[in-house]
C-alpha cells in the first residue's frame, strides 16, 4: 500500500513571531523555518508502517514557495521515498492544500494519507479533515494510535475527556495527534541519501486547481498585552491578595 | 439570515461550550437555530429549547448519529445547510472534527477559532498560538465557523421556549464505526469551563509528586486540574489535561501555574485568564511575564504551605 503524507513549512516552533508594524502580517523574513511539528509525527508514523511492512511506498508531499524542497528533504530523509511539491507563490489556505493533495490521491492512488493535525502558523485544524471529505473517504482525525488490519484501521483518537477508537474501512485520511509517536533525528548519512531521493515540482495548473484564497485578511495585530503583575513575597501575601486584591477565591 | 448552532451534548443536557457558541450565533445576526443530532437525545433537544434566544431546535434522532462520527455528522449538517448563513459549532475536538468536513463538502472555507465577530462576514481569530491576532473577511456564501468558547460569554441555559421540530435522518455513510472509548475519570469540575485551573509542569518531577501537590490545592479551591506538555509528556498527567496550542484554550477567572516555565505553546493555552500567578523557583522563568502574581518559591514547600493558608 502506498502512504502520502503531507508536510508544511512553517516559521519554527521555537520562535517568537512578530506583527509587521502596518499590520499586513507577521514578519517571516530572516526567520528560521522548519517542518511542522505534527507533520513530522506524520512522516515518522508512514515511516514506521513501512518498516513494518504495511506500506510499500511513501510519497511526501509539499504546496508552497520553492523553499519547501528543504522541508521535503527533510521528510525524505525521515523515510520517505521520493518527493512532490507544488510550486506557487500564492498564499494557500487549508481548502486549496486540500483540493490539491485530493488532485495528487487521484494520480497517486494511495490507500493512506497521513497529515498532522494542524500546522502552528495558521492553526487551522481543517486540511485533513477537508481532504477526507473532498475524497469521500472516512477520516481518524487527532490519532494517538494507528493499527492497520487489511482492508480496514483501528485509530485511537484523542477526544474532549479522554479517548476513542475508530474502526475504519481503508482508504483513509488519518491526522496526527503529539503522542502518536516520537519522531526520529535525521542523521547525516540519511540527509546525504535524501538528496538523491526523486523530487517532482508540478504547479497547481498541471493538478487543475484553483487555490486562490477564500478567506481575506484585512489586518493582523499583536494581541492585548498584560498589565505588568507584582512579585510577592511569601505564601501569606498571595493568598491575601487573591482574597482581597483580586478578590479570586 | 439565520444562523445554525451545532449543539454539544450527551443525549441527556446539552455541554455549557454549546451557550458561548449561541452567543457568537447571535452576533452574526439573524434568528439562531439549534441542531441536536444524536440517538435517544430527546432530553438534550427539551435542554437547548430553553437557552435564551434559541428560536428553533431541530432534532435528529438515529443509531447512526450516537457516536458523533464526522462523516455521518458533516452529511446530516450539509442536508440542511441551504437554510442558512452561517453554521457554528464549538471548537472542542467534536467541532474541529465536523466542521471542516462540512465547509469542504459546501465549498468554502472554514473560519477556525474565532473570538469575535465584527461584522457578519468578518471575525477576529489567533494565529501563531495567539502571538498574533487576524481579522479576517469571508466572501463564501455560508459561513462555517467554529468558535473558541473562551472568546464569548455564555447566554442563559434557561429562560427561552424554542419549538422542537423533528428531522429526517441522513443515510449512515458505514465508513466508520465507535468500538471504545475511555473517559478519563473526574469529579472535579471540566477543564474548559472551571472558574479555577491549578496547572502542573515539569517542575514536579513525578507523577506521584503530581498527585501529592497538585490535588489538595485543586480540592481546596474547587479547581479543576491542567498541566502543561511537558507534565503531559513526561507522564505526570493525562493527555487531556493539557493546556495549551494543542491542548485546550482555558480562561478561568483565576490560574495558577505551578512548576510552569511559561512556553509560548503553554501562554496560548492561558493568556486570557482574569488573573493569572505562576509559582516558580526560577525567576526568570516566562510565565512570570504574563501573571498577575508571581512567587518565587520552592513550589514542594509554597503549595502546602498555600493549601494551608486557604
Amino acid at each position: 500500500m502506498k502512504v502520502l503524507v503531507a508536510v508544511k513549512r512553517v516559521v519554527d516552533y521555537n520562535v517568537k513571531v512578530r506583527v509587521k508594524s502596518d499590520g499586513s502580517g507577521v514578519d517571516t523574513a530572516g526567520v528560521k523555518m522548519s517542518m511542522n511539528p505534527f507533520d513530522e509525527i506524520a512522516v515518522e508514523e508512514a515511516v514506521r508502517l513501512k518498516e513494518k511492512g504495511a506500506a510499500t511506498e511513501i510519497v511526501a508531499f509539499s504546496a508552497g514557495v520553492a523553499a519547501c524542497q528543504e522541508t521535503l528533504r527533510t521528510a525524505l530523509a525521515i523515510g520517505a521515498d521520493r518527493g512532490v511539491l507544488v510550486s506557487t507563490e500564492a498564499e494557500l489556505q487549508p481548502l486549496a492544500v486540500a483540493k490539491l493533495l485530493k488532485a495528487l490521491v487521484d494520480k497517486e492512488q494511495p490507500g493512506l494519507v497521513i497529515l498532522g493535525k494542524q500546522a502552528i502558523d495558521d492553526d487551522s485544524n481543517q486540511t485533513a479533515q477537508m481532504l477526507a471529505a473532498l475524497l469521500g473517504w472516512g477520516q481518524a482525525t487527532f490519532a494517538s494510535r494507528v493499527e492497520l488490519d487489511g482492508d480496514k484501521a483501528r485509530v485511537t483518537r484523542e477526544v474532549d475527556g479522554g479517548l476513542e477508537t475508530l474502526e475504519l474501512a481503508l482508504p483513509l485520511v488519518v491526522s496526527t495527534d503529539l503522542r502518536l509517536n516520537e519522531p526520529r533525528y535525521v542523521t547525516l548519512p540519511n540527509i546525504m541519501k535524501a538528496k538523491k531521493k526523486p523530487l517532482d515540482t508540478l504547479s497547481p495548473e498541471d493538478l487543475g486547481v484553483d487555490v486562490a484564497p477564500r478567506l481575506k485578511t484585512l489586518k493582523v495585530a499583536e494581541p492585548p498585552k498584560r498589565g505588568a503583575g507584582v512579585k510577592v513575597p511569601d505564601v501569606a501575601t498571595l493568598v491575601a491578595k487573591l482574597k482581597n486584591e483580586a478578590k479570586v477565591i | 439570515m439565520s444562523a445554525l448552532v451545532i449543539a454539544e451534548h450527551d443525549n441527556q443536557a446539552v455541554k455549557a461550550a454549546t451557550l458561548n457558541t449561541v452567543a457568537a450565533a447571535a452576533a452574526c445576526g439573524g434568528e439562531v437555530h439549534v441542531l441536536v443530532a444524536g440517538h435517544g437525545c430527546a432530553g438534550a433537544a427539551q435542554a437547548a429549547a430553553r437557552i435564551a434566544g434559541v428560536s428553533k431546535v431541530l432534532c435528529v434522532d438515529a443509531p447512526a448519529l450516537a457516536d458523533a462520527l464526522a462523516e455521518n455528522l458533516a452529511a446530516q449538517i450539509v442536508a440542511l445547510a441551504p437554510a442558512y448563513s452561517h453554521i457554528l459549532a464549538p471548537a472542542t475536538a467534536s467541532g474541529k472534527n465536523v466542521m471542516p468536513r462540512v465547509a469542504a463538502l459546501l465549498d468554502v472555507m472554514q473560519v477556525s477559532d474565532i473570538i469575535h465577530v465584527l461584522a457578519p462576514d468578518t471575525f477576529d481569530r489567533p494565529i501563531y498560538a495567539g502571538n498574533a491576532i487576524a481579522t479576517v473577511q469571508s466572501a463564501d456564501k455560508v459561513k462555517v465557523i467554529t468558535v473558541r468558547t473562551t472568546g464569548f460569554d455564555p447566554v442563559a441555559a434557561e429562560g427561552g421556549s424554542a419549538a422542537v421540530e423533528n428531522v429526517q435522518a441522513a443515510a449512515d455513510s458505514g465508513k466508520s464505526r465507535l468500538v471504545g472509548r475511555e473517559q478519563t475519570k473526574s469529579e472535579r469540575p471540566e477543564l474548559g469551563g472551571a472558574k479555577i485551573v491549578v496547572s502542573g509542569g515539569r517542575g514536579l518531577g513525578s507523577k506521584e509528586n503530581f498527585e501529592a501537590v497538585m490535588t489538595p490545592l485543586a480540592d481546596k479551591l474547587g479547581a479543576a486540574l491542567g498541566a502543561s506538555r511537558a507534565a503531559v509528556d513526561a507522564g505526570y498527567a493525562p493527555n487531556d489535561w493539557q493546556v495549551g496550542q494543542t491542548g485546550k484554550i482555558v480562561a478561568p477567572q483565576l490560574y495558577v501555574a505551578v512548576g510552569i516555565s511559561g512556553a509560548i505553546q503553554h501562554l496560548a493555552g492561558m493568556k486570557d485568564s482574569k488573573v493569572i500567578v505562576a509559582i516558580n523557583k526560577d525567576e526568570e522563568a516566562p510565565i512570570f511575564g504574563v501573571a498577575d502574581y508571581g512567587l518565587v518559591a520552592d513550589l514542594f514547600t509554597a503549595v502546602p504551605e498555600m493549601v494551608g493558608a486557604l
